[in-house]
């Protein structure tokens, strides 16, 4: 093996109440595809920071090319040769694909020159982009595109890439890998950092496992099982949900008809002309990738988008589409948000007060002024119930991990006794364990009767969890298929979305 | 080695009640410096500024009277500035009171009773309400920035005051001066204490900040002014509609300021005059911040605030130093509440650089 | 002849009660453009008038004294800057300590100014240009400071759309997480507006006291700061759109002083609407006090035209704007 082009020995982090990173030990050998493995909260988004510059080790130290150096800035660590593309992409809606790509070159650099080298790399890398175009007109998996070219323009000897593919779709994630196969041929390294083993094991020569901040395993993927690296990525084997086998019940509970909405924000996706049916204890899934509709159909099911709404909502042959989430609520909708802290919750108030929130149809209103004892007695029964852990009602929903603040929202909308539960992105930021409740949670609600609607980006989720599975693409929803009877291909390729939309099974007497 | 912030987990109770009490003693420590800086021995200026207005029994009357506005007002604001509702228009508000409540003393002159005091406050709190109704529809229909028109729509109210005293309502025996008849007895508020000016105004205002403190805290419509100011996507998320927290926030603030004003009228000045306030509107914000949006901390800091203006009358009397003293006192001390506040959810580390690596 | 030169006088009347607005509305544009909402201007403003004002009688030198209201301003936005940018204080409610402040500090420092003459900045005509008819006195007998004015103007237009400067400063104001990633330093940078802006703010107040009035009195702008504030909306973040909205308030201030003085003709021409109205039009037009009232209920006005399409604002609203940045995670 060459020697190491990055190494970094006895890293050590500390953040107020969690030991990020606790002395690891990471070696990359140049051109090697090197995985960063570890569930969510394990340290690798600290890491690789550090690494980037973005952060500052509390002790430890950084070898490249066998020297010892002090990453102090992002620049600093681009002028090295360490490229970064993030999860939450650093881009600028309102400037064009060029000006972006320009902001993260330090050195003098002419923008016209800059366009023609952007078209070059993307012509030779597969990544075709418009260099003149606005950053808030790309799809998601266009904006990654942009992230990879802004490190590849440096010519970059190391490529971190954080969860890159959770924005992508499974034909995408493969154009992907070639890209990164052939950037790691010509000798570039790559630092790629995921929890999903089989991506893992399909792209990557050596792994470093992380749990809790520590180092648990240094292992080649290729010659271990799921199994064995789920072993050190979590301590024990992967937990599944028990599902039990249902047959489709014919009562209609939710319907969507001809739903259109422009979406309030300018950079946002309109939708468009959406027809679905939910049944009695049905869990349907909404695959798609980030930012094709989910959001603003959410939105629209729980009653925040009402401006010029075209189009019903039905929930058990009452139309609601014209009142808001307190009065959809009295008819049994529930609401789970994606953005737990300051939407699902509310951070600076109290696990009692954030149960008010949308609790207070149970009994906790008393002609306006409200039932403090009720409200505890809630609060208490919900972190009971559903194995909240926290420092009492009385902690900030803020102080809760994201893990246990999800269980606690589910919980406070499970316990109005839904006749549907809308759920965004329940496990996203969650950690193994929390996962793998909160599905059993949805799996045994729809088995009591409750239609559930759960969008993810997490195809293997919605596979796990899931009766049907309908996609959304640029704010259009295809047919609903049953999970047994499609496979990650077809909804991979919808999720691109080459699909005919349905018209609507009810649609058709019209 | 550096100074740091950094979050704290949890925020601080402690730093929460410490933190105005850290500002009040850096504002102390600004005076020092700023008096020593004027050439006037500090203690003898602190002294006649904060102890001095209150050795007379006629002093703590006075103390009181000037609280009594800016309570109203700051309490009334504070429900919107917990909603996120940013009306910093309360001097047109006070002002609009005073012109609607003095109107109804005027038409009636001479032809009054005692129901006139009721409703001179009542058509003053709906004056006020107007006034403030205006910015809060602006917002919702428009979505015009409400801190720019409710400010701009104080100008408009102190013109209109001005117009008013200068014209159509000038005493026609008042010797062409601008202002209005003084009001009969029955547009006049009791006094409270025998050889003070201290009126029913004061009780007045300790009512609605009892009310209002009632309402925050104990009410669902008070917690959904608090939801839609900590997290304005979660209120959308639970279904309660901004636009009515925003119109709630204006008429209850414009309201009180309103109620602010025709006290301040109907008990202290007893006619309209082109100048009615020393801006109570206005330090009714920092006063807000002061108190830190508690209806018992700004209780206080009316108190506060009341002494700094008798304290800034003081200084000019015994010590020959510029009234405008006192607005530099306010906004020194409004610095320093912001200031000390990040304390409660941050603190502040001293820190070594890390080793070379 | 007599039309038309009344006609230039309120035009060139225009420019001068607008260019303090076109300064600190300039100003307060790279502040916001940088993710900063400065409440303060009211109060640097003040500062700056002041500031300028005292430097003048002290030194006899008005030139002296608009560099120190320059100066002043700056110094008054860094308490701003360090109280927003290190402590991470909330922007609105600190912009409005900032006004208090200037309020109470100017009225405070220039008591001593009250009533006080000075030679303020005098029109200087440029050879030639000066002479053509009507361009010539619109355009080329002014003051300095009108001409730094177009040229702010021409520099903050250049810089915002021309430069990588004002790249990252627009990038910075859109997203401060994004540019801290990518290894932008967002507290520096977006300092550098805010002193940009405190600057402006006190060179306006300059403008008041060293040309436009030329005097000192407490509290002699007036609500111009809020005005400039509220024109940086009205422009959606656009430097021209800033200049024309600031001559459109300066019109309206001019014509309003000019109303008056036109006694009977405009008497006459009120004839012209239906009745209730053309005689409340009378009342309006013969107080000092309703005239005035009139940049105020402009600015409410246009404010609301402009603001109904929340989609436009939001376009161009640089979406920092007014959100607390802390380094930290």
């Amino acid at each position: 093996m060459t020697a190491a082009q990055l190494e970094l020995t006895g890293i050590t982090k500390q953040y107020p109440g969690v030991l990020a990173n606790d002395h690891i030990d990471l070696a990359i050998a140049s051109g090697e595809v090197h995985a960063l493995l570890g569930e969510n909260g394990a340290g690798k988004s600290t890491l690789v920071k550090i690494i980037y510059g973005v952060v500052r080790a509390d002790e430890g130290e950084i070898l490249w090319n066998g020297e010892p150096v002090r990453i102090t800035s992002p620049s600093q660590a681009r002028s090295l040769g360490i490229g970064m593309v993030f999860q939450h992409f650093n881009l600028f809606e309102t400037l064009t694909v060029a000006e972006n790509i320009s902001l993260g070159i330090d050195e003098d650099h002419d923008l016209k020159q800059l366009t023609s080298e952007i078209e070059e790399i993307s012509t030779k890398y597969g990544l075709p982009i418009n260099p003149h175009q606005h950053v808030h007109a790309l799809s998601v998996g266009e904006r990654q595109r942009v992230e990879i070219i802004r490190c590849l323009v440096q010519d970059p000897k190391v490529l971190i890439m954080d969860e890159p593919t959770s924005v992508l779709t499974p034909q995408e994630v493969e154009k992907l890998f070639e890209t990164l196969r052939r950037l790691s041929s010509e000798g570039c390294s790559i630092l790629y950092i995921s929890h999903k083993l089989d991506e893992i094991q399909a792209l990557c020569d050596r792994a470093t496992v992380l749990r809790h901040g520590k180092v648990t395993a240094t292992c080649s993927p290729k010659q271990e099982t799921p199994k064995s690296l789920a072993e050190m990525m979590i301590g024990s084997e992967l937990p599944v949900c028990k599902r039990i086998a249902q047959k489709r019940d014919s009562e209609v509970r939710l319907v969507v008809r001809d739903l259109s909405i422009p979406s309030p924000d300018p950079h946002g996706t309109d939708l468009r002309n959406i027809n679905v049916t939910v049944h009695r204890g049905e869990v349907l899934g909404i695959a798609g990738v980030a930012g094709n509709g989910q959001k603003e159909f959410m939105a629209a099911l729980n009653g925040e988008l009402m401006d010029s709404v075209t189009g019903r909502i039905e929930l058990n042959g009452a139309e609601l589409s014209k009142v808001g989430p307190a009065e959809r609520r009295t008819k049994g909708l529930a609401f789970v948000p994606e953005e737990r802290l300051g939407r699902g919750a509310v951070p600076d108030m109290s696990l009692a007060n954030n149960a008010l929130l949308t609790g207070y149809l149970n009994g906790m209103l008393n002609n306006g002024f409200i039932d403090f004892d009720r409200v505890r007695a809630y609060a208490t029964e919900i972190r009971e119930r559903f194995d909240v852990r926290s420092a009492g009602i009385d902690a900030e929903a803020r102080s809760l991990s994201g893990g246990n603040l999800q269980k606690f929202i589910m919980g406070r909308e499970i316990m109005m006794d839904p006749q549907l539960l809308v759920l965004g992105h329940p496990t996203w930021g969650v950690d193994v364990g929390a996962a793998t409740t909160i599905h059993q949670e949805i799996v045994d609600l729809a088995a009591k009767g409750t239609s559930v609607v759960v969008a993810s980006e997490d195809l293997d989720e919605l596979f796990e969890i899931c009766d049907s599975i309908v996609v959304i693409a640029e704010g259009r929803l295809s047919p609903v298929k049953r999970t047994s009877e499609t496979n990650v291909e077809e909804v991979g390729l919808w999720m691109s979305g080459q699909f005919e939309a349905d018209e609507g099974e009810v649609g058709h007497a019209a | 080695m550096l100074l740091r912030l950094e979050p704290r987990q949890f925020t601080s109770k402690r730093m929460q009640y410490a933190s105005p009490l850290i500002a009040a003693v850096l504002t102390l420590i600004a005076g020092v410096i700023l008096f020593s800086a004027l050439g006037t021995d500090p203690v003898v200026a602190l002294h006649t500024f904060f102890v001095r207005p209150l050795t007379s029994l006629y002093g703590v009357g006075e103390w009181a009277l000037k609280a009594t506005p800016l309570l109203l007002c700051a309490i009334g604001l504070s429900v919107g500035f917990r909603g996120n509702v940013w009306n910093i228009g309360a001097e047109g508000q006070l002002t609009m009171g005073a012109v609607c409540g003095s109107g109804v003393a005027l038409a009636f002159w001479g032809d009054e009773g005692p129901w006139l005091l009721p409703l001179m406050l009542f058509v003053g709190v709906l004056g006020g309400m107007a006034w403030g109704a205006i910015p809060s529809m602006l917002k919702n229909r428009f979505n015009a920035n409400e801190i720019l028109t409710s400010l701009m729509l104080s100008y408009v109210a102190i013109q209109i005051l001005g117009y008013l005293v200068h014209g159509p309502w000038r005493d026609p025996e008042g010797f062409n001066f601008p202002q209005t008849r003084i009001f009969g007895d029955d547009g006049i508020l009791p006094v409270l204490l025998e050889g003070t000016r201290l009126h029913l105004g004061a009780v007045l205002a300790v009512i609605c900040t009892i009310i209002v403190w009632i309402f925050m805290s104990r009410t669902f419509q008070g917690f959904k002014v608090s939801v839609a100011g900590q997290a304005p996507a979660a209120a959308a998320y639970a279904g309660y509609s901004r636009k009515k927290v925003i119109l709630l926030s204006f008429l209850v603030s414009g309201g009180l300021a309103g109620l602010a004003g025709i006290v301040e009228i109907a008990g202290t000045i007893n006619q309209l005059q082109p100048i009615i306030s020393p801006g109570y509107g206005f330090a009714a914000i920092i006063v807000a911040f002061l108190g830190r949006l508690h209806p018992l901390g700004i209780f206080f800091a009316s108190l506060l605030m009341s002494l700094m203006y008798l304290g800034g009358e003081q200084l000019q009397i015994h010590l020959n130093l510029p009234l405008a003293v006192t607005g530099v006192f306010q906004g020194l001390l409004l610095f320093f509440v912001l200031g000390s506040d990040v304390l409660v959810r941050y603190r502040i580390r001293l820190i070594s650089q890390p080793k070379e690596a | 002849m007599d039309g038309s030169e009344t006609a230039i006088n309120i035009m060139v009347g225009t420019i001068r009660a607008g260019t303090p607005l076109v300064f600190a509305g300039l100003g307060e544009l790279i502040a916001e453009k940088a993710g900063v909402l400065n409440l303060g201007v009211e109060g640097m403003m003040l500062v700056g008038a002041v500031t300028g004002f005292a430097v003048t009688v002290l030194t006899g030198n008005p030139y002296l004294g608009a560099v120190a209201a320059i100066g002043a301003g700056m110094l008054m936005s860094l308490i701003f800057g360090g109280l927003t940018q290190f402590l991470l204080t909330n922007q609105v409610a600190t912009g409005l300590a900032l006004t208090i402040f200037g309020v109470g500090l100017s009225a405070f420092v220039g008591l001593s100014y009250i009533g006080t003459p000075i030679q303020g900045l005098q029109p200087v005509a440029i050879p030639l240009l000066s002479q053509i008819p009507i361009v010539g006195p619109l355009l080329f007998n002014h003051d300095l400071l009108i001409y730094v004015s177009f040229a702010l103007f021409a520099v903050v237009s250049w810089f915002m759309f021309k430069t990588r400067a004002g790249l990252i400063l627009r990038a910075v104001g859109e997203s401060h997480d994004a540019a801290h990633a990518i290894g932008y330093s967002v507290v520096k940078i977006r300092l550098l507006a805010i002193v940009f802006g405190g600057g402006m703010a006190g060179l306006a107040g300059g403008y008041l006291s060293l040309v436009y009035t030329p005097q000192w009195a407490e509290n002699m702008t007036a609500g111009r700061g809020w005005i400039a504030l509220a024109l940086v909306v009205f422009a959606t973040w656009r430097p021209a759109r800033v200049l024309i909205g600031a001559y459109l308030f300066g019109g309206i201030t001019i014509l309003s002083l000019h109303v008056q003085a036109a006694g009977d003709a405009v008497t006459n021409a009120m004839s012209v609407f239906p009745e209730p109205i053309g005689r409340w039009l009378l009342v309006i037009i013969n107080s000092s006090h309703l005239l005035a009232t009139l940049p105020y209920l402009a600015t409410v006005v246009v404010l609301a035209l402009i603001s109904r399409d929340a989609t436009k604002i939001r376009l161009n609203a640089p979406a920092s704007l007014g959100r607390p940045f802390h380094p930290g995670a």
